[in-house]
């Protein structure tokens, strides 16, 4: 009798426990702050975005834009739970309030951001991409064109299947598509010879390539089927946590273009201190302004964030740089100055 | 504990479990509303924009996602039916020789039923299409040109097309039923007394005629329910499809729920057709063992 009791009360306190989360109106950002701890959705799975490593971390650009995130927000970089999600499971995750931030290389697309479709909110890109194929080079296959009546492996739930179908149908030309859930699986498929070519976002298939027994054999073609930016994403109802993560990711490229860097910042803080006439270097590192405080942070979250990530390029290098594990030449990344599309708004 | 107390706790244990669901689907309503995700179905209408590798009616990617969805519900029975017919076969044929006298058969279908029950039906999946499938040569099986193909592509069988995912699928869920199959066949066999067998034999009959006219029919009883519940699991298995790129109805919702955005509207959907499905197979494997039933009863 006393079991059954207790056993009801027991299902009670954890079907109201279910029943009370997300009816908090007020923003994340203090739910963040309040759990100590931010949640990041990640994928897990794309060497140079996030990847499990052997000893139990996960490294990469995603996985720092989450770390920059949390030394904005907590003052930490390391006081992350990281969720690996899948491609289908991503957004849902967000709207059900099971994570905090998406940063899982998401296509930034109207459908996504706007309330009447997936109901997100978009930060600023942090990688510019663009879908393309891999085929084996013994094949012979060079453009598009050549993979008529060819099958081809695409991960499904993703903007890539609807791409791949569009520059298809657009250029008249019927293949087969063999979907699957995961990245992985792509691969296996496409090694196998199930598949004349695998797509997928072409940072995406230099990864996997890089996990080849033998890259050489596998090109890249040329043509380039879609505009894909990924960025950061959140739940598009909390305005509040968007602008702080919007004004993080902006840090990150306006210290780029500063030239501060992790190594630099402590310098540049105590410069700023010493000479008021540098108006925009001390609002940009919270001396003067309170430029923090208008979205939700403490005043010095860029030092903060700069000094655990360090800025852009020195992202973008540790991960998807020359002498790293997945080279990606920087081309339209770069910062605009030199010739790519990176570029932040004013701090002021 | 007296009456009285025996009916104000169950109405109490009502109230509390009723108001629990309430607040359950109130705070679902609340919250979908909240995050503008009310309720709505307009979307089933617009254009699917993507392509299916496998569709048994003619389908193209400017078609609706109603169509789209049909498409996948037709996929899904095409395996379903298929994998129950085969799994069924083999089922039996395994449950008769782990019971019958021959002591070699009886030991090879133990260890079938051992292997593939103590392994996950994902796994095996995932080894009949990544190793056994696409690992198929295209030089590896003699070919008869136009009549019989075979290769990693899949099986093609005069003018027939059966794609490696299809058959990865359908090898891997009949397989793994079977083996369920074939124990639910044991049991319903040795639930018959002893004193039958002696009796058939002593009449003279066959052991093959003895088991099915004499042991089979009062075996079936106790077979059919056992039965009815290995084919629901394999419907519901059949949403494993995803995992071997086979375009079942699952994984076509999930593709429509990430170009959509209506997670709650599409599971809905999911939930209700599979429900349908498996009342449907309940209620025929009913009517099967009311007929059973009625038949011994006038013999």
């Amino acid at each position: 009798m006393r079991r059954l009791v207790s056993g009801i009360v027991g299902l009670a306190a954890l079907l109201a426990g279910c029943a009370t989360t997300n009816q908090d109106n007020s923003s994340r950002l203090n739910l963040i702050k309040n759990r100590n701890e931010l949640i990041c959705g990640v994928s897990g799975k794309i060497p140079g975005f996030s990847f499990l490593k052997s000893d139990g971390s996960y490294q990469g650009l995603d996985v720092d834009i989450c770390k920059a995130f949390a030394a904005a927000i907590i003052g930490d970089s390391e006081k992350i739970q990281y969720r690996p999600l899948t491609a289908a499971e991503r957004f849902t995750a967000i709207k059900t309030g099971e994570i905090d931030i998406l940063s899982r290389n998401t296509t930034f697309t109207l459908s996504r951001d706007s309330l009447g479709g997936n109901g997100l909110t978009f930060a600023p890109v942090v990688f510019h991409d663009g879908q393309g194929l891999m085929v084996k080079s013994e094949s012979g296959i060079d453009s598009l064109r050549d993979l008529a009546n060819k099958s081809i492996c695409v991960g499904s739930g993703t903007t890539t299947e609807q791409n791949i179908n569009d520059a298809f149908e657009s250029a008249s030309l019927p293949y087969t598509p063999i979907k699957y859930q995961d990245l992985n699986q792509v691969v296996a498929g496409y090694l196998q010879g199930r598949c004349s070519a695998m797509t997928s976002d072409r940072s995406q298939l230099a990864a996997a390539r890089s996990g080849f027994k033998n890259p050489k054999e596998h090109i890249i073609l040329d043509d380039v089927l879609s505009k894909e930016p990924l960025a950061p994403a959140s739940d598009g109802q909390d305005q509040k946590l968007a602008d702080a993560m919007r004004w993080v990711v902006f840090a990150l490229i306006s210290a780029e273009e500063q030239g501060i860097t992790k190594s630099n910042i402590d310098e540049k803080v105590q410069i700023a201190k010493n000479n008021p006439q540098l108006k925009p270097l001390r609002r940009f590192l919270g001396i003067d302004g309170g430029l923090g405080e208008k979205i939700g942070l403490s005043n010095d979250f860029v030092v903060k964030v700069i000094s655990s990530t360090g800025n852009y390029g020195e992202i973008y290098e540790r991960h998807l740089g020359q002498n790293s594990e997945v080279p990606i030449p920087r081309g339209q990344n770069e910062l605009y100055k030199k010739g790519g599309v990176h570029i932040s708004p004013p701090f002021n | 504990m007296k009456i009285n107390q025996k009916i104000f706790l169950q109405f109490g244990i009502c109230i509390i479990l009723f108001g629990l669901i309430g607040i359950l689907i109130n705070n679902l309503i609340i919250n979908l509303i909240r995050t503008g995700l009310g309720f709505n179905f307009s979307w089933l209408l617009k254009p699917a924009s993507f392509a299916l590798a496998e569709h048994p009616l003619p389908y193209t990617s400017s078609d609706s996602y109603t169509w789209a969805l049909i498409i996948g519900w037709l996929n899904s029975l095409k395996v379903i039916f298929s994998s129950l017919i085969l799994a069924t076969f083999l089922g039996t044929l395994i449950g008769f020789a782990r019971t019958g006298k021959n002591a070699l058969l009886g030991l090879i279908s133990a260890g079938y039923i051992t292997i593939i029950r103590q392994t996950p039906l994902l796994l095996q999946l995932m080894f009949w299409y990544f190793v056994g499938f696409l690992g198929l040569k295209d030089n590896m099986f003699i070919q008869i040109k136009n009549i019989f193909n075979i290769s990693n592509q899949g099986v093609e069988f005069s003018g027939l097309n059966f794609s490696s995912e299809f058959l990865a699928l359908l090898m891997g869920l009949s397989i793994f039923t079977s083996a369920y199959i074939a124990e639910v066949i044991r049991g319903g066999i040795l639930s018959v007394p002893r004193g039958q067998w002696e009796a058939f034999r002593s009449l003279g009959l066959s052991e093959s005629k003895g088991l099915i006219r004499i042991i089979i029919p009062q075996a079936l009883p106790a077979i059919i329910p056992g039965l009815t519940s290995q084919y629901l699991n394999l419907a519901k298995n059949s949403t494993l499809a995803i995992a071997v790129g086979y375009s079942d109805i699952y994984a076509i919702n999930d593709t429509i729920i990430n170009q959509t955005g209506r997670a709650i509207e599409c599971f809905i959907i999911l939930l209700v057709s599979f429900l349908l499905l498996n009342l449907l197979i309940t209620n025929i494997m009913e009517l099967i063992n009311r007929l059973i039933l009625k038949s011994r009863q006038y013999s």
